[in-house]
Order: structure tokens, then C-alpha cells, then sequence
């Protein structure tokens, strides 16, 4: 089993080496080895998967670890987890990811970085696969960053373009924002209990070794990890500017697998968020579903639709994690992955035929592109969560258990309703994209003539894809394998065996059970709870339906049917529509928050400068001259070697901070040496 | 009678005089020259606890790759000074700020 | 040698090294740094020497003395113009870096009287080439290659860049 997780894993990092050094010698600049490699990993992925689903037992988990590191006290090892969990992403990982590079051997024809692309793409693959398989907070962090380098990277392809440079170093920084978050989190729990293992960290929650405010401040920073790669409110901004890189790319990076890599690793650290940060994450989430979903509407670039979509559902299963629907979120991450993918590969396929991304301009496709239109018909049918389809299970799923949260804490309600009618925007604003898009009469006639179906290597990932959109939720084999982990098995023997229960916070402690499929019915599940999840499911599999409904409808009457007119409603709501497609107005309030005031803070630093060298030189009588000839006599004091309290202080402050800008590598060796200083006095005031 | 501590002593002053010699020097050669310092007191720390400790020859053995790297880095250095110097006609580090931001 | 005898000479020698690192650190000329520099040199090597590390002393004197010491020497003539005054080493932030260095050589001399080292009492290994040489072969048989290696390169980039300059 080893073996083939290393393989898994080691293919397409083979790959990228091959390509990055050789890939311009290769036939074809290596596409097919790349795809061929990221191929052998899917079959080993299903030989995985398959494994998890013959042994068909929810508390499946395989870990090997080794030592990895070992420098004086500080210990690290390296280590493979394989649980269901991790066997089902292999599956989406790597079945979206082959998909992808079979499409791009179509969608990239003829690129001048061709090899490139592929090399990047193997790259990826090996770092979101890593991402899943490894079994330590460390190796987290390490695949988190490389997947945010490689989404960096794939963003900024077209990198002579300004707005895709922009785009990914906007995407690479703001992601970075929540990683310090992330750092910070895994930092507290290392200097708490000295391992990033998940099974040792896990273990410290049960047996309360972390506990309190403490696991919360852990919690949220880990989860501001999530925020950033996930694009959470307030650091969703990257997502829609992400869109500059190639379709495909947004396909597996920003809509599949990278940014639903939070929503992984909440999952996969369930145990270690504490109520309090429970509720936090669950707020996230559904402050960006609701606001990403709004902003969705009144997009016209079909990419910017999708992507503000993706924001959305990935903040709905960041809020099912949050409300304790472990199940529930996780299973929307996979039929996610399936149908953003096929949306985002369908549009990809309109934008090669049309050469346009804006969806004023499209319109009719249906005839002229009957494979794209019907498979993205399949996937807003699931986004919409109709029945039948894949979506609708998971929606309705992460719905029952805001219910089953609100029914539990009245005061929470707010979540189940909100969910709700973003639920009916989403079947909204999907639907008017296939109007827009697909049907209607053409808009742009010289483009419609242009248009044609897509290459043979490109429909059928589509076709699979549509597949996997529609039956990846039947049958109810994702619940029945992926159940809510329970603190209690990390308990220590001792302490089980102890008459006194542990005072711990878990997430357990919030008392409720997932989706109520969990088929191991956990202690404190009496009948109650089951009856009342039951009764949960059922009110929201019916309100869901009756709110996809009414959405597919509006946008059918909108759109579809024209009997109102979308000009019209947009200039009776004129503000709104305004805020809408100002995306409420992120950017700005950024740049003038931060950016703003961080370039008024050099611009001041500079004019200090300014200021100071010249009164030395000039020494006339202004207010600002007079202080800058003190702080130049106090300079002259020093250099005269008079070292002297707090006018040292300051003027030694003073050029510090004006060599803070110089480059000179001595100011930074200073630097570095006071701080070593520092530690080294610490050391040896503590020591002795 | 001399002990450890005493040579320790020596090299930690010739440690910190290399250091700051490193830190204030505008001259590129000197900074180098603040780099031998450090590496010498260095090498008398490892050969103080050759003699004096259990570490035995090995620190001796230490002291000898020390010797060399230096050699190799004094080398490189002054090759990449005059290199420098030929750039910008000048090997005041202060004139070296095209890598500025 | 008597206890006396070897005293003296440590101090000179210490007193030595010392001085002539503290003008390498304060002069302000280069010229006067560079040969402090080799005072300084010569001091640790004596240094070695009182420690019966008598090989290390002699790779001391000719590697520093004789290599470095020269190839600095080269280095000043080659880029400043010899004959003009200007030959000074202007320094800057002292303040903060002397006070840096204070307060580490404190801490340092703390360090070096507060810790219990674990002091042996043997007589000194006699000749050290054999022993340094067998240790080489033995123990420390890769850094060894590996430093090699890297002489080796260096070697080949001091080639490069003199022929860089040839070229151009």
C-alpha cells in the first residue's frame, strides 16, 4: 500500500523534473509524459480508492511515519496518512487533474510556453497530492505553500499581459496573509505539545494537554490558512483576478482542488477546532457564500461569474464544517470538484471557440457546440441542486445540518435561512448563464459564424466530467464511509479508564452528528438526535428543491423567456447594482485602507529625509529645518563619538530607518546581529 | 598557569573586533579583512578545545577546513571585488546598490 | 618550558593578536589595517603554537601570511590608485555597531567563566601531522572530498573571472 501512495505521489513530481530540464528536447514538448504520468497516478489512485471502498469501514486509517529531522530537541518526521478522507481526494484530485491535462492538449495548442505549462501543471499535482496524503502539520504547510507557488505561477503564464502578472502576485499575496495566520497557528500547537503529528495533536485536544482559549487561538489561525487559499471574506479579493490564467488552470487550481484545499484541512483538523472557532468558521463561511453569491449575478465575464460561484459553495461547505456537517462539507467538496471543473472546462471551451469572455456577446452556442452545452447544462443542474443530481445530495445535506443547527441553538437559525436563499441566487445566477451563454439568439453574429465545437480531446474530459457530475453522489457511499471523526478515540487508554471525564473542548462537545447518515450511531446519539435529523433532512431537501426551483424560474422569466427586462430591473435597483458589480467595493476599501496608507508611510519616511539632509545643509530658520539642524548637531555629537542617551536614540533610529530602503548589506548584518544578540542574552539570562 | 577560559578570551575579543570591523567598514577589502578576524578566533576556539577538552584532534582537524574555506573564500572575495571595482570604479559597498528595490 | 616562561609568551603573544586586530578594526588608513592584519596573524599562529598544535601554526602562517595576506594586499593596489591620499576606510553606524559588540563580548566572557567545561587532563598529542593526517583519511574522509571538490571549483572560478576580463 506503501508503495503505491509513494507512487501516487512521486509520478508527477517526475514528471515536472523531466520537463522543467528536458521538456524542450521531448516529441510534442512532453505533453503526453506529463499527462501519462498524472495517468498512472489516477489508476494508483483508483487502486486506493478502491481498497477504501472493498474494506467499507469508516475508522480505515493507515499511517506510515518515519523520522524526518532531528536537530538537538526539535524532532519532525515525515509520514503518509491514508484514511477514506484521503483515499476520496486522491480520486477527485486525481481524476480532475488528468482531465485537465488532457483538455489543455487542446485548449494550449500551440502556446509559447507549451512545456512550461505541463511542467507547472505536474508540479501542481504532485503538491496538491502531497497536500492529501501526508500525515503532519509541517508537511501541510510545506504542500499548502507549494500549491500556492504553483497557483502563482500557472496564474501569471501569460505574464507579458499586465493584468496576469498583477493578478498572480495579488493572488500569491493575499494568500500569504492567511498562511502567517496558518504559521502562527501550527506554532501554538508546536510549542504546546512539541509534534506536528495529526495523531499526536490530536490526541492533546482529547486528553485537554491543549485546551481553552489556547486550542481557539489555534484554531482560527490554522483556519486563516483556509481563508486565504480558500478566498473566505475578507480575503476572497485573488479569486476573480486568478482568472487571468488559462481556463484549464482555473478549472483544477482555483476551482477543484487548491482553493478547496481549506476546506480539506478543516476537515482534516476537525477535531481541533474548539466551539468558539467552530462558530467563527461557520460565520466566514456564511458571510462569503451570501456576499459571493450577490456578486455573482451581475457579473458579464463568464470566467468572473464562475469564479465569484466558486467563492461562494467553497464558503457553504466552509459553514457546513463550521455548523459540525463534517460529512455534509466534505461531500460537497468532491461533487464540487466535479461540476465546478466541467463549468469551468465547459467555459473554457466556449472562451477557445469564441475568443471572448463576456457573456453579452455569446448567446445561441447550443446548436453550434451541442457536447459544451449539454454538459454544462448537466453541471448547473447540479450546482442548482435539481434532484437526482450529484449537488443536490451535498447542498442538501450541508443544509440538514444548519437546520439540525439551528433547531439546536435557535439563535443560529440565521444560518439555515441564509444558506437557503443563496441557494436559490445560485440557481439563479447559473441559469442565467446558460441563457446568455447557450441559448437566446447570437449576439455577436461575426463571432457565432466563427464558432465550432472542440476538439475530440477536449469534449470527452468534458463528458466524463459530466458523468462523474450527475452519479458521484448516488447510492450514499460518501457517507458511509466518511463519518464524523470522534474525539474519544484519541483518548488514552488511562484515561478512558478514569472515573472522572476529561474537561476538554471538542468539537463533539457541540452535540451533533453530521447529515444523521452516520452509520456508527456515537454515544451520546439517543433516538432524539436521530429523530431530529431525520426531520431536519426532510424539511431541507423540500424547502431546498422549492428554492432551486424558484431560481431556475426567475432566471428562465429573466432571460429565458424575457418577460422582464434585466435593463430594466438593473436601473430600478441602480445602487445595488452598482455595489454588486463593484464587488461591494473590496478593492477599493484595500487599496484605500492599506495600500493607501502603507505608500503615505514611505512617502513619510522619505520626506523625513528629505527633510533631515537638507536642514543640515541649508540650517535656515523653518520649524522643520530647526529640527532637523538639532537632530544634525546631535549627529555630529555622535560621530564625534559622544555617545549619548536618547539623542542617539533618535538620530541613530532616524537612519536606521532611513537605511531600512538602502539595500546595504551591512545594515542588515547589524540588524542581525543585534537580534542574535538578543536571543543569546535571553538564553543566558534563562539559563543561568 | 593558562587555561581554557584564557584563550577563549583572546578569541572572543578578536571575534568582536572582527565583527565590528565588518559591521562599520565601508571598504570592501576591510569588511574581508573583519571576515578573516572572526574566522581566526574561531580556529582558536577549536584548537583551545582540542587541547584542553575531549573533543581531541578533531578539532585541530576542524581548524585545517576552516584554514582552507578561508583561503577559498578570500579568493573568490577579492575576485568578485576587482570585478566589482572595474563596474562601478569604486569598492565602497556604499556604491553597490544596483539590487536596491 | 617553565610555567613562567610560557605565561609571558601567551600574554605577548595574546596582547599581540589583540592589539594589532583592534587597528585592523579602528585604522584609518587601509594600508595600516593590512598590516596590523598580519600582526594579527602572527599572534594567533604563536597562539597555536602554545597549544603543541604546531602543524596548524604552520598552515597559519604560510595560508594567512603567505596567501591571504597577499592576495588583500592585491586587492587594495589593484583598485585604488596607490599613490593617492585617498586611502582612508571610512566607517559608519558606529554607535549601535560598537555597542553591539560590547554587549556581545560580555555575554561572551560570561559564556567563557560561567560554563563548567568539561576539562581533560592529557598530555598533548605530540607529532599532530600523523594524527591530523590518519583523521583525514579516517573520520573526516568525505568533508574532505568534499572540500576538495570546492577547492577545486574555486579554482576554476578564479579562472573564469580572470579570463572574463581578459576577454573583455
Amino acid at each position: 500500500m506503501l508503495t503505491t501512495l509513494v507512487l501516487i505521489l512521486l509520478m508527477p513530481l517526475a514528471a515536472f523534473a523531466i520537463q522543467v530540464f528536458l521538456g524542450r528536447f521531448l516529441p510534442r514538448k512532453g505533453d503526453w509524459l506529463s499527462t501519462g504520468a498524472i495517468g498512472v497516478s489516477l489508476a494508483l489512485a483508483v487502486v486506493a480508492f478502491v481498497r477504501s471502498i472493498s474494506i467499507n469501514d469508516p475508522g480505515m486509517r493507515e499511517v506510515f511515519s518515519w523520522r524526518w529531522i532531528e536537530v538537538g530537541t526539535f524532532r519532525a518526521s515525515m509520514g503518509i496518512l491514508f484514511d477514506n478522507l484521503t483515499a476520496v481526494m486522491l480520486m477527485v484530485v486525481g481524476i480532475v487533474s488528468f482531465l485537465v491535462h488532457l483538455f489543455s492538449i487542446g485548449y494550449m495548442h500551440g502556446d509559447a510556453r507549451y512545456g512550461r505549462y505541463f511542467g507547472y501543471l505536474g508540479l501542481f499535482s504532485f503538491s496538491m497530492l502531497g497536500l492529501v496524503l501526508c500525515d503532519n502539520l509541517l508537511a501541510l504547510y510545506i504542500f499548502w505553500e507549494l500549491v500556492g507557488l504553483c497557483s502563482y505561477l500557472l496564474i501569471g503564464h501569460w505574464y507579458e499581459k499586465k493584468s496576469a502578472s498583477d493578478a498572480a502576485m495579488k493572488a500569491f499575496i493575499t494568500t500569504r496573509i492567511g498562511d502567517v495566520g496558518m504559521l502562527i497557528g501550527i506554532m501554538i500547537i508546536f510549542a504546546k505539545i512539541g509534534s506536528f503529528r495529526y495523531d499526536d495533536v490530536f490526541r492533546a485536544v482529547a486528553d485537554g494537554t491543549l485546551s481553552g482559549s489556547l486550542l481557539t487561538a489555534a484554531g482560527i489561525g490554522i483556519f486563516f490558512g483556509a481563508i486565504g487559499k480558500s478566498a473566505q471574506f475578507p480575503l476572497h479579493v485573488w479569486l476573480p483576478d486568478a482568472m487571468e490564467g488559462p481556463t484549464p488552470v482555473s478549472a483544477l487550481i482555483h476551482a477543484a482542488t487548491m482553493v478547496a484545499a481549506g476546506v480539506y484541512m478543516v476537515g482534516r483538523l476537525f477535531l481541533l477546532f474548539s466551539p468558539d472557532a467552530m462558530l467563527f468558521i461557520a460565520y466566514i463561511g456564511l458571510t462569503t457564500a451570501v456576499i459571493a453569491a450577490s456578486i455573482a449575478i451581475v457579473q458579464t465575464d463568464i470566467k468572473k461569474a464562475l469564479a465569484y460561484s466558486t467563492i461562494s459553495q467553497l464558503g457553504y461547505m466552509i459553514c457546513a464544517l463550521g455548523v459540525g456537517g463534517y460529512t455534509a462539507g466534505l461531500f460537497h467538496l468532491m461533487t464540487h470538484a466535479y461540476f465546478k471543473a466541467l463549468l469551468f472546462l465547459g467555459s473554457g471551451s466556449v472562451i477557445h471557440a469564441l475568443s471572448t469572455q463576456e457573456m453579452p456577446e455569446m448567446g445561441g452556442l447550443r446548436k453550434k457546440m451541442p457536447t459544451t452545452f449539454l454538459t454544462f447544462l448537466a453541471a448547473t443542474l447540479a450546482i442548482s441542486g435539481v434532484p437526482l443530481f450529484s449537488g443536490f445530495f451535498s447542498k442538501d445535506a450541508i443544509l440538514a445540518s444548519a437546520l439540525e443547527f439551528g433547531m439546536e441553538r435557535p439563535a443560529h437559525m440565521i444560518i439555515f435561512i441564509l444558506l437557503l436563499i443563496t441557494a436559490g441566487v445560485t440557481a439563479f445566477y447559473m441559469f442565467r448563464v446558460v441563457f446568455l451563454t447557450f441559448l437566446g439568439k447570437p449576439r455577436d453574429a461575426h463571432k457565432f459564424e466563427h464558432a465550432h465545437e472542440s476538439p475530440r480531446v477536449m469534449t470527452i474530459p468534458l463528458v466524463v466530467l459530466a458523468a462523474l457530475s450527475i452519479g458521484s453522489g448516488w447510492g450514499g457511499w460518501f457517507q458511509k464511509l466518511n463519518v464524523k471523526p470522534e474525539i474519544a478515540v484519541y483518548q488514552t487508554a488511562r484515561m478512558a479508564g478514569e472515573e472522572t471525564a476529561p474537561v476538554h473542548a471538542t468539537p463533539a462537545a457541540a452535540g451533533l452528528d453530521a447529515t444523521g447518515h452516520a452509520a456508527a450511531s456515537p454515544a451520546h446519539g439517543a433516538g432524539h438526535d436521530v429523530h431530529r435529523a431525520h426531520q431536519a433532512h426532510t424539511i431541507a431537501m423540500i424547502s431546498s428543491i422549492i428554492v432551486a426551483g424558484l431560481g431556475i424560474l426567475l432566471a428562465w422569466a429573466f432571460y429565458g423567456r424575457r418577460r422582464f427586462s434585466p435593463q430594466r430591473a438593473m436601473e430600478r435597483l441602480r445602487p445595488i447594482h452598482t455595489l454588486l458589480s463593484r464587488k461591494y467595493y473590496f478593492d477599493e476599501l484595500y487599496h484605500a485602507a492599506l495600500i493607501r496608507p502603507v505608500l503615505g508611510l514611505s512617502r513619510a519616511f522619505r520626506w523625513f529625509d528629505g527633510a533631515v539632509i537638507d536642514g543640515l545643509v541649508n540650517g535656515s530658520g523653518s520649524l522643520t529645518r530647526l529640527t532637523s539642524w538639532i537632530v544634525g548637531v546631535f549627529d555630529n555629537v555622535v560621530i564625534d563619538g559622544m555617545v549619548n542617551g536618547v539623542a542617539t536614540a533618535f538620530v541613530a533610529g532616524g537612519r536606521q530607518l532611513r537605511k531600512i530602503q538602502t539595500g546595504k548589506i551591512q545594515n542588515y548584518l547589524l540588524g542581525f546581529a543585534a537580534v542574535a544578540l538578543v536571543i543569546l542574552v535571553v538564553r543566558l539570562i534563562r539559563g543561568f | 598557569m593558562i587555561q581554557l577560559q584564557h584563550y577563549l578570551t583572546i578569541a572572543a575579543f578578536l571575534f568582536c573586533l572582527g565583527l565590528y570591523c565588518v559591521l562599520t567598514r565601508r571598504n570592501a577589502v576591510t569588511i574581508l579583512m573583519g571576515i578573516e578576524l572572526i574566522l581566526n578566533s574561531a580556529n582558536l576556539n577549536l584548537i583551545a578545545f582540542s587541547r584542553y577538552t575531549t573533543t581531541a584532534i578533531s578539532g585541530q582537524v576542524f581548524a585545517l577546513f576552516v584554514i582552507i574555506m578561508a583561503a577559498a573564500e578570500a579568493a573568490i572575495a577579492l575576485a568578485i571585488v576587482l570585478n566589482l571595482y572595474k563596474r562601478v570604479n569604486s569598492i565602497d559597498v556604499d556604491e553597490v546598490d544596483m539590487m536596491r528595490g | 618550558m617553565s610555567e613562567e616562561i610560557r605565561l609571558g609568551v601567551f600574554l605577548a603573544f595574546g596582547v599581540l593578536s589583540v592589539a594589532a586586530a583592534a587597528v585592523v578594526a579602528f585604522a584609518r588608513k587601509i594600508i595600516h589595517s593590512i598590516f596590523a592584519l598580519l600582526f594579527a596573524f602572527f599572534g594567533v599562529a604563536g597562539l597555536y603554537a602554545l597549544l603543541h598544535a604546531d602543524f596548524l601554526a604552520a598552515s597559519q602562517v604560510m595560508i594567512y601570511v603567505g596567501g591571504i595576506l597577499v592576495l588583500l594586499l592585491f586587492g587594495v593596489m589593484l583598485t585604488q590608485k596607490i599613490s593617492s591620499v585617498d586611502l582612508k576606510g571610512p566607517s559608519f553606524q558606529r554607535g549601535p555597531a560598537a555597542a553591539i559588540c560590547l554587549v556581545l563580548l560580555g555575554a561572551l566572557l560570561f559564556v567563557i567563566y560561567k560554563t563548567p567545561w568539561p576539562i581533560v587532563d592529557r598530555p598533548p598529542i605530540h607529532p599532530t601531522p600523523p594524527a591530523i593526517g590518519t583523521h583525514l583519511m579516517t573520520d573526516f574522509l568525505l568533508p574532505f572530498e568534499v572540500i576538495s571538490i570546492l577547492l577545486f571549483a574555486v579554482l576554476v572560478a578564479a579562472a573564469m573571472m580572470a579570463r572574463s576580463e581578459a576577454r573583455r
